[in-house]
């Protein structure tokens, strides 16, 4: 199993690529659909901050879902079955580093696959896709 | 043709004075112009009384985005179109940052902003939501930078909300005053910060989070990498990555082009210490980008200042650099220090001033002070090429206003020479101060006809150098290539994209961007938009007063020598005279 990981956020310089290259793995544009996010942290001079799922081997957003739509992925992470949310948001609450972004179109969360889409959109090689066991 | 994106052809109207909002769907306006420019221009058009007081609260901000923003790279710009309190004319600047994702993202294709407040606020527009918030203990607050961190917590949106503001010179309505967007980015030039300042408001936040359908979709992400590839691989993106805009600093005085202490000269003795690449190595600190754009073209210089009087207490702050404050307040102010030159700039920045004009100013000032037209009863201070410490003061000076001279200088360059003297050596182009090139007629001729007077609008000063083996054409041919120039500009500046990128954005890849996302155009389509656009811009320019014969050409631009030799004043009056009845004939077919 493959795993998304953010390398050196310092090398980052706040251009979103990333973010608009997670809307458009489904063909449109914008960015309500990115399950990755980037912001400063306080101010751009400080440098940003690169928040995605980490694959956790324990999710802790698996534990709060009422309805079983997040069950434990191989190698970490998470998979997420739409059709069984009831969008109460849970999941958002429970990870610590706030990486279940929220579709306010849907009223779903955005749950990271580890494609490495991403990845492909980042000149400064702050994202890379490593392989993790199973 | 139907548009497939609903939202981008949504208008947001703002009434400050009646507190009120609304929004009309202006598909009419956006399938014509398609955005940015061509569309600020007819909204501009069809609101601003062409008599009103730029300061009044007739006037009329109006900020447009296009098909190309949240959906291509290196498409980050805002535009804003208002009656600039600096010219009296038409006024456009453009900014990057994250404004254009945000105010496409919050659903909306333009803003437009009217009327005048009672008290200071500022605006928070979260998507559908606008709020009127109250900006009274903000209002006096002594630097841009407090007023960023302030709304950076109150309000939400972090990561992909713009924060646009005003400073103290915006609030003393500055003519040149600017509006800071982000961190280190600016609606900089022609005072629509003094614009903000005079309708009460001093900051406007904008967020929202939405997906932008495409119907092409395979079409779409084939164009998009190509588009990308084309950015990660030209040489001219890397040489702004790698050094920014600075780069230019010695590559022009190397020419003999980069104008030096009010351009009493084109070379710069200290060129070497204010260059791109001595900055990189002495003072950066970070590179960042605007939203959507990998080149990272923003520079950030670190400030590292020991307390004078608590030995290991230091203050690091920072401040960005680009090639024309560089120009503006290091060669043209003869400071070749370049700490001095960044704490000059972080000084711009606070206040909310456009470094182009305040360093033209001052560099005016100074000469009209050695000339003793001043004395210092007016200035309160010596100004000398190169006294870094004073022009700080100085520009406090230009804020605070404590005498006539400076609420003169505040006025402009323009302005302050018509009361003291030294208009010919008061360098600027329709009022506008001007940009930091002297490379011959093109760039001169450029920001005299330029809708704005900006080196943007028509890139003459690009010609001059590209010129330089050949030799120059005559002024009609000359005039001819600005104006065809400034005509494709406006399908640019309608997309919206960042001009750094006009290399990768040629008309056959517009027009292929444009069919993946629903536009039914072809190259002859966007061409003929660009002139219709190009078109009603200056009809709006003639009818606030602009007329091409009464324009001013400074002394000083014709006696100093650029890379192309003196430039013939009969070489300029006969470009003049024959854009003049060409752009007349234009405006008639």
């Amino acid at each position: 199993m493959r795993r998304l990981v953010v390398t050196d956020p310092e090398l980052c310089v706040g251009c979103m690529s990333c973010m608009f290259a997670c809307s458009r793995r489904f063909g449109v544009a914008g960015l309500a659909k990115s399950a990755i996010y980037v912001r400063s942290i306080g101010g751009v001079e400080r440098g940003f901050t690169v928040i995605v799922c980490r694959a956790c081997k324990d999710p802790p957003c698996v534990v709060v879902c009422p309805t079983n739509a997040l069950r434990k992925r191989k190698g970490g992470g998470v998979i997420f079955d739409c059709g069984k949310c009831i969008g109460c948001g849970n999941c958002v609450e429970a990870c610590p580093f706030g990486a279940v972004q929220w579709d306010f179109e849907e009223n779903k969360p955005v749950i990271c696959v580890h494609c490495g889409y991403c990845v492909n959109y980042c000149p400064h090689g702050v994202l890379a896709i490593e392989e993790v066991g199973e | 043709m139907k548009l497939f994106d609903p939202y981008l052809s949504r208008v947001l109207y703002i009434d400050l004075t009646r507190k009120r909002y609304w929004v009309e769907n202006r598909e009419d306006i956006f399938e014509e112009y398609m955005g940015g420019v061509g569309v600020a221009t007819k909204l501009l058009q069809e609101e601003l009384p062409r008599n009103a007081d730029t300061l009044g609260a007739e006037n009329v901000i109006v900020f447009a985005v296009g098909p190309f923003n949240g959906v291509y790279p290196i498409a980050s710009k805002t535009v804003a179109m208002f009656k600039s309190p600096l010219t009296g004319n038409l006024g456009e600047s453009h900014a990057g940052g994250r404004s254009s994702i945000a105010i496409r993202m919050a659903g909306y294709g333009a803003i437009v902003i009217k009327g005048a407040s009672d008290i200071p606020i500022y605006l928070a527009i979260h998507g559908e939501k606008v709020h009127f918030k109250d900006a009274r203990a903000l209002w006096g607050v002594r630097s841009t930078y407090t007023i960023g961190r302030v709304l950076r917590e109150r309000e939400p949106g972090s990561g992909y909300r713009t924060i646009m503001r005003i400073g103290r010179a915006g609030e003393e309505l500055v003519r040149f005053a600017s509006v800071v967007v982000d961190s280190y980015r600016h609606f900089g030039r022609l005072g629509l910060g003094a614009v903000m300042g005079s309708k009460k408001l001093k900051a406007i936040v904008i967020s929202g989070k939405r997906t932008i359908p495409i119907p092409n979709k395979p079409k779409y992400r084939e164009i998009y990498n190509k588009i990308y590839k084309a950015a990660i691989e030209s040489p001219a993106m890397k040489k702004y990555h790698d050094y920014g805009t600075p780069v230019n600093v010695l590559q022009l005085n190397a020419l003999g082009a980069l104008p030096t202490k009010n351009l009493m000269t084109t070379k710069f003795e200290g060129a070497e210490e204010i260059s791109g690449e001595k900055l990189a190595e002495t003072k950066l600190a970070r590179r960042v980008a605007c939203a959507h754009c990998v080149v990272a073209c923003i520079h950030i210089a670190a400030i590292r200042e020991e307390y004078p009087h608590e030995k290991f207490f230091y203050t690091v702050r920072y401040v960005s650099y680009d090639y024309e404050p560089i120009y503006a307040n290091g060669s043209m102010l003869g400071i070749s220090d370049s700490e001095g030159l960044i704490r000059v700039l972080e000084e711009i920045e606070v206040q909310g001033l456009d470094a182009m004009s305040t360093g033209v100013v001052l560099a005016w000032a100074t000469e009209a002070y050695m000339r003793g037209l001043i004395s210092k009863e007016d200035t309160l201070l010596d100004l000398k090429w190169g006294d870094w410490k004073n022009y700080i003061q100085a520009i406090r000076y230009i804020v605070k206003q404590p005498n006539e001279f400076y609420k003169t200088l505040a006025l402009g360059v323009e302005e302050a020479a018509k009361k003291y003297g030294g208009l010919e050596f008061a360098l600027s182009f329709g009022r506008n101060e001007m940009p930091g090139y002297h490379t011959g007629p093109g760039c001169h001729l450029g920001w005299l006809i330029g809708a704005r007077h900006s080196h943007l609008d028509n890139a003459g000063y690009s010609l001059d150098q590209k010129l330089l083996s050949k030799g120059l054409p005559t002024p009609e041919e000359y005039i001819d290539s600005l104006m065809k120039e400034e005509a494709w500009r406006q399908v640019l500046t309608s997309l919206v994209i960042c001009l750094f990128a006009r290399g990768i954005y040629k008309p056959d890849i517009v027009a292929e961007a444009l069919n993946a996302t629903g536009y039914e155009y072809k190259v002859d389509d966007i061409l003929n938009i660009g002139w219709k656009i190009y078109k009603n811009k200056y009809k709006l320019k003639l009818e606030l007063g602009f007329d091409p014969l009464k324009l001013r050409i400074p002394r000083r631009v014709l006696e100093v020598p650029t890379p192309h030799g003196g430039i013939s004043e009969e070489y300029m009056k006969r470009a003049i005279t024959y854009f003049s009845q060409k752009i007349k004939k234009f405006l008639e077919s």
